[in-house]
């Protein structure tokens, strides 16, 4: 498949905020340019200290230790399943099917939990193979099948949904007390952040520091250029995918240790939410570009409007108008910004 | 298991008879066999079954119609509206002698049962009204008094004071609004209880615990939430941990087995049972009068009941 086709120079294109670049302009730049340059490069994350500033005026109850560690249990699940859709959009796809496998993996551990002699430990394992398992059945399908993402995923939103109906026969099951850990707390530290951290600091270890991430950057930018320069562009497609798998079941165990059951219906519409929180971050939905830092930021927008309008006792038929106009927001300034910063 | 098995016949049944019937175009076929003991065909339109309640009234509807000797055709809307009217549509045209149907959407289900209307087919709606056409029998449990009914059971359970939270469901959906209506009728008539915050929690399990938790940000100082069904009061009781059924009651709507359960653990300090198994049970039951010429009631409520901690073994099978 990759054959080494000789690759002339071909120029590379890595994302527009490289080490070395930023190295450059912090030497030759004043502390003005410089704080520019971090606001430009962080829209998403004075969005959110501007929301928070704002909830703070507006409520004595939102600036607090516990609701803000509430807020991050909130961002958890939604902010995992977007690190796992942050490989697939820096390649240029897409992946619907989290949510479905968020459900199914976490469905597949607690039925084998409760139906099988298998201690819970194996239970979690396996149903992490699972999720991991449909996103390269999504993966192979778009690099060989030369599906279009968008409709291969879709098909394992369906498919997965499906056989979690199936597995479950509709109804929710207890999950065993290795997934239930997921969801309390170590000491005073509840455990869906140390999961949210953790799945974070992988993303980003991953993206930037290895051959396979920077390669998901080059896929991204421009496939064929990507393709020519030998590049296993093939096997990068079916990484991203089974990443994005393996995180959307990682999402989906967090879901249910918080509930202590496997819900059929659970994560619903997460994909959306996970989709939102990428591109708030300043990813591009035509690759290339995107950060685990930036991800974790829009996933922390997300869970700040609904934590600060359920606070303010918002009526719900305002509360989606306002989420919708608020990324609407945050994406339209982040692209004005692009487009004078060019 | 058995399920997907059944559909997928359902569903190729449904192919061939459609198939037959435009080979042979529209003749009389084998509707009178003049034996009297004629088998029925009721085909049963559902919402959902991504829902534990609708998987039981699909339960009860099986079990009766296997008790009767009827055919039950199970087909499933997933909540959408036009797959309904399309699965409707394909039950008229392979032939069912009747159609039960639980609108996803109320207003929607009068052009979907528009071709059994046509086809002069007896319809049959449970759990949720037809708006805008006239079915032969509507089967549902009294929501608005199950509502106060759990106005009551709460307003009981915090000795008739303090601030309270309102878990909606569904923004829209009628069952959400009839139960908060029958709550805050029911809870109006206790001068000292104040309902502090009412957000919506969309039914979910989830959005309960996370609703919750904010709420209780805001109001540290709550003795009691109602949540419009189980799955959210499960959510709630699931963020209040040790608190739930002690500092804070907790009052649900529904009766669903994890619902039970909490009442008999003593986290859910009351839940209104609706009876699922018996709204699909009384369906069918309807239906065959109707197919046998006997007049049925225009609607038939079947009780809801507060379940608490002294009735919960009546409940759990």
């Amino acid at each position: 498949m990759t054959t080494t086709a000789p690759a002339p120079s071909t120029p590379d294109p890595g994302p527009a905020t490289s080490g070395s670049d930023r190295a450059t302009a912090t030497a030759s730049s004043s502390t003005t340019a410089r704080l520019r340059r971090f606001a430009s490069d962080n829209g998403a994350l004075l969005g959110l200290l501007v929301l928070c500033l704002a909830l703070f005026i507006a409520t004595p109850h939102f600036l607090t230790g516990p609701n803000l560690l509430n807020v991050g249990i909130q961002a958890a699940a939604i902010a995992v399943l977007a690190f796992g859709q942050t490989f697939v959009i820096v390649t240029a796809g897409i992946d619907l099917s989290v949510g479905s496998v968020a459900a199914l993996s976490s469905m597949i551990c607690c039925w084998m939990f409760v139906n099988t002699p298998l201690p819970g430990g194996i239970a979690l394992v396996l149903g992490l193979a699972a999720g991991l398992l449909t996103g390269v059945v999504s993966g192979a399908a778009v690099a060989y099948g030369k599906l279009p993402a968008f409709i291969a995923t879709l098909a394992m939103l369906s498919v997965a949904r499906g056989l979690t109906l199936v597995i479950s026969d509709g109804r929710p099951i207890d999950t065993p007390g290795a997934v239930s850990f997921l969801g309390g707390s170590l000491g005073p530290i509840p455990v869906p952040i140390l999961v949210l951290i953790v799945a974070g600091v992988v993303c980003a270890f991953i993206l930037n520091r290895t051959v396979m991430g920077r390669s998901m950057y080059a896929v991204g930018g421009n496939e064929e250029a990507a393709r020519l320069a030998g590049l296993p562009v093939k096997r990068v497609l079916v990484t991203v995918y089974g990443l994005s798998g393996l995180y959307a079941a990682l999402a989906g165990m967090l879901l249910a240790g918080r509930l202590n059951s496997a819900n059929p219906q659970a994560a619903s519409g997460y994909e959306l939410d996970a989709i939102a929180a990428v591109v708030i971050g300043g990813a591009s939905l035509a690759g290339g570009s995107g950060r685990a830092s930036g991800t974790l930021v829009g996933a922390l927008i997300l869970a700040v409007i609904r934590n600060g309008l359920n606070i303010l006792n918002v009526s719900s038929f305002w509360q989606q108008v306002v989420i919708g106009l608020v990324i609407a927001a945050a994406v339209g300034i982040d692209v004005l910004r692009h487009r004078r910063g060019s | 298991m058995h399920t997907p098995l059944r559909s997928l016949a359902a569903c190729a049944a449904a192919l061939c008879l459609t198939l037959s019937l435009s080979a042979c175009g529209r003749g009389e076929t084998s509707s009178d066999d003049d034996s009297g003991e004629k088998t029925y065909n009721v085909t049963l339109a559902l919402s959902t079954l991504n829902n534990p309640f609708f998987v039981d009234v699909r339960d009860g509807a099986q079990d009766e119609a296997d008790a009767q000797g009827v055919t039950l055709d199970v087909i499933d809307a997933q909540n959408d509206a036009t797959t309904q009217s399309n699965g409707i549509q394909t039950a008229v045209v392979a032939q069912a002698d009747g159609i039960i149907i639980n609108p996803v959407d109320s207003d929607a289900a009068a052009a979907a049962i528009q071709p059994a209307l046509d086809a002069s087919l007896p319809v049959v709606a449970v759990d949720r009204a037809v708006n805008g056409a006239t079915v032969d029998s509507y089967i549902a449990s009294d929501n608005v008094a199950g509502g106060s009914q759990a106005a009551d059971a709460l307003a009981a359970a915090i000795g008739e004071t303090g601030s309270i939270i309102v878990l909606e469901g569904q923004a829209g959906a009628s069952a959400n609004r009839d139960r908060i209506e029958g709550f805050t009728e029911g809870i109006a008539a206790y001068p000292n209880i104040t309902v502090v915050a009412q957000q919506t929690a969309n039914f979910d399990r989830t959005e309960g615990l996370d609703v919750t938790t904010n709420l209780l940000q805001a109001h540290p100082d709550v003795v009691g939430i109602f949540a419009a069904n189980d799955e959210m009061a499960l959510g709630a009781i699931q963020a209040l941990g040790a608190r739930a059924g002690a500092e804070v009651k907790v009052v649900g709507f529904d009766g669903s087995e994890d619902g039970l359960a909490a009442v008999e653990a003593g986290t859910l300090t009351a839940t209104i049972a609706q009876q699922p198994k018996e709204l699909g049970a009384t369906s069918v039951r309807v239906m065959v009068q109707i197919l046998k010429g006997e007049t049925v009631e225009a609607t038939q409520s079947v009780a809801v009941e507060t379940v608490t901690s002294e009735n919960v073994a009546d409940f759990l099978s």
